[in-house]
């Protein structure tokens, strides 16, 4: 069952990731052509998921939007994990004052519940776009991997490679970046791989309430266009809404996976 | 303990100083004028003098710190800027209620399916049962509310017709039994998970042995040795939750058009009213601030073995 599921998530992160470098060659329509005779139409032969708004080509659109969902999760991810490993790090390593102020930070970002502050942050910006979207996911992605960061590093300065390294005399520069952060990977890779999933949730809901990047294509707006449509229309929020929840599930399942491998201590 | 309990009231207050003190420079930090930043271009000298008067924006910087601290301190967070007569802690009062409803019905929800599901999956562990529990748990983290909610309208509004459409009796108890689902599955979610960790990490104790020596039926053993024990850090993330449950709740009044503190904050961003978006952000955080010290607290009292850290 374990590995069943295990094999589940990886076949629909990699699924998820070859049509978000494939998916706009794929698409069998521009998701930008108007046709407004065919407004939200039920799927068919002509359009194999219908239509939506516009008479845009549903699976057209969605194909375009796993590009973006990738392009968005993958970008907030890495900046997270930069700034979230540089902060972790340095607060479990130096320990005392720095990590005291440090942390602090920490909880203040962590008290700041995740939506609420992108929206906060996106309401100071005047027209949303992709760039704005990334920069405000990441103010708020980054808490975590700093915690998972710091306790690791917490840890790992106990044991004797640590000490070795410094009688050979390795500067603390040097221990933290070829000893500490690389043996930081393992539960980083664990918290990004779930974090990913989280980031096209967050970027979904965002679109939903009409603060995405204003793209038609993103799953989120897709959704939000076949909610407002729902009771006469359901195929559009159904299907597109599916995209989204699959593509999560195959992210929690494929974190669940590597975290069995990776700290058989869970 | 004592000392405990001073040194972690101090850390949560001076993460509260940290929120209101973040919440201030989130205006002030966007670079150029913040009215420009908010209002656009398009605006007019009326409208932009009356955001720079609701954000204090004239007076050197410490002291526009200093009025908004008072204004926090006062409860009023500040005036509207589309309605300056209203302060921002008056509008939030007033949704409130609704928002605290919904969030509390999503919790009792999610409690209510996460004990008996994680004790099930902890006392059967490795069974059916087992791998049941846990798929439900990866299902309700899977899947967003915002297509949950629409899901359940379909189906228990549209085909079944048992339950109000959105909008209709919005604020009933039958209104407000789809959205406490849609926004307590992912929490129930997570509590499933924590309960069955912490009743395995439980079971490994000898007084369960014990217990079961004394010759307590499994149930007993399972009910009232190893559940009464496992609760705590099933309700310490509980509380870490509820900043999750309260965003929740914004999109979760969205998708079934109730009123709430979720209306008022998306209007308020559609408005650019910045002090209403503030106040909001800051009534959340400070919540969950609060509410974490007060389990925290409360587990030190509960659990004499609890020391401090």
């Amino acid at each position: 069952m374990k590995r069943l599921l295990a094999r589940l998530g990886l076949v629909l992160v990699g699924g998820f990731f070859v049509l978000g470098v494939v998916g706009p060659w794929l698409a069998p329509r521009d998701p930008q052509a108007i046709d407004l005779a065919h407004q939200f139409e039920a799927p068919s032969s002509g359009h194999w998921l219908g239509t939506a708004d516009n008479g845009v080509d549903l699976l057209s659109a969605l194909l375009h939007g796993a590009r973006l969902a990738s392009v968005v999760s993958l970008s907030v991810v890495c900046v997270s994990v930069v700034v979230g490993v540089l902060l972790g790090a340095l607060a479990g390593y130096l320990g005392g004052r720095v990590d005291h102020a440090l942390s602090a930070v920490t909880d203040v970002f962590q008290a700041f519940p995740g939506i609420l502050l992108n929206i906060a942050i996106l309401a100071l910006v005047a027209e949303p776009g992709l760039l704005h979207l990334i920069v405000a996911l990441s103010v708020s992605g980054w808490v975590l991997y700093a915690r998972v960061a710091r306790a690791a590093t917490l840890s790992l300065k106990q044991l004797a490679f640590v000490d070795a390294a410094r009688a050979l005399g390795a500067s603390d520069v040097r221990i933290l970046l070829r000893h500490i952060v690389p043996n930081l990977a393992g539960p980083i890779v664990i918290q990004a791989t779930a974090g990913l999933g989280g980031v096209i949730l967050a970027e979904s809901t965002l679109s939903f309430l009409g603060l995405g990047p204003g793209v038609a294509v993103s799953w989120g707006a897709l959704l939000d266009q076949g909610s407002s449509v729902l009771l006469r229309f359901p195929h559009v929020a159904l299907i597109s809404g599916g995209c989204i929840a699959v593509t999560v599930l195959g992210f929690q399942l494929a974190g669940d996976a590597l975290r069995d491998t990776l700290d058989p201590r869970g | 303990m004592w000392r405990y309990l001073t040194v972690r009231s101090l850390r949560a207050f001076a993460t509260v100083v940290g929120v209101v003190t973040l919440v201030f420079l989130l205006v002030r930090l966007v670079p150029g004028d913040p009215v420009d930043a908010i209002l656009g271009d398009q605006a007019s000298p009326e409208e932009r003098a009356a955001l720079r008067e609701s954000l204090h924006l004239d007076a050197p910087l410490p002291q526009q710190y200093a009025h908004f601290v008072g204004d926090v301190l006062d409860g009023s967070l500040g005036h509207s800027f589309r309605n300056p007569a209203r302060s921002v802690g008056s509008l939030i009062a007033e949704v409130l209620p609704a928002t605290a409803a919904l969030a509390f019905a999503a919790l009792a929800l999610a409690f209510g399916i996460a004990l008996p599901l994680g004790v099930i999956a902890a006392a059967r562990r490795g069974t059916a049962a087992d791998a049941l529990a846990s798929t439900v748990a990866v299902l309700g983290l899977a899947i967003p509310n915002i297509w949950l909610g629409p899901l359940l309208i379909l189906a228990f509004a549209v085909e079944l017709r048992w339950l109000p459409l959105p909008g209709d009796d919005a604020l009933g108890l039958e209104g407000l039994l789809l959205p406490a689902i849609t926004l307590g599955t992912a929490l129930a979610a997570i509590l499933t998970r924590q309960t069955r960790a912490s009743m395995l990490d439980v079971y490994q104790e000898q007084y369960v042995l014990a217990a079961r020596a004394r010759g307590l039926a499994e149930w007993q053993v399972a009910t009232k040795h190893v559940l009464r024990n496992a609760l705590l850090p099933v309700l310490t993330i509980g509380a870490a939750q509820l900043g999750a449950l309260l965003s929740g709740a914004v999109v979760t009044e969205k998708v079934f058009e109730r009123a709430g503190l979720g209306q008022l904050f998306l209007d308020a961003f559609f408005a650019r009213d910045m002090p209403v978006v503030q106040g909001c952000v800051l009534v959340v955080a400070i919540t969950y601030v609060v509410l974490n010290i007060a389990v925290d607290l409360l587990y030190v009292v509960a659990d004499p073995r609890v020391r401090l850290t």
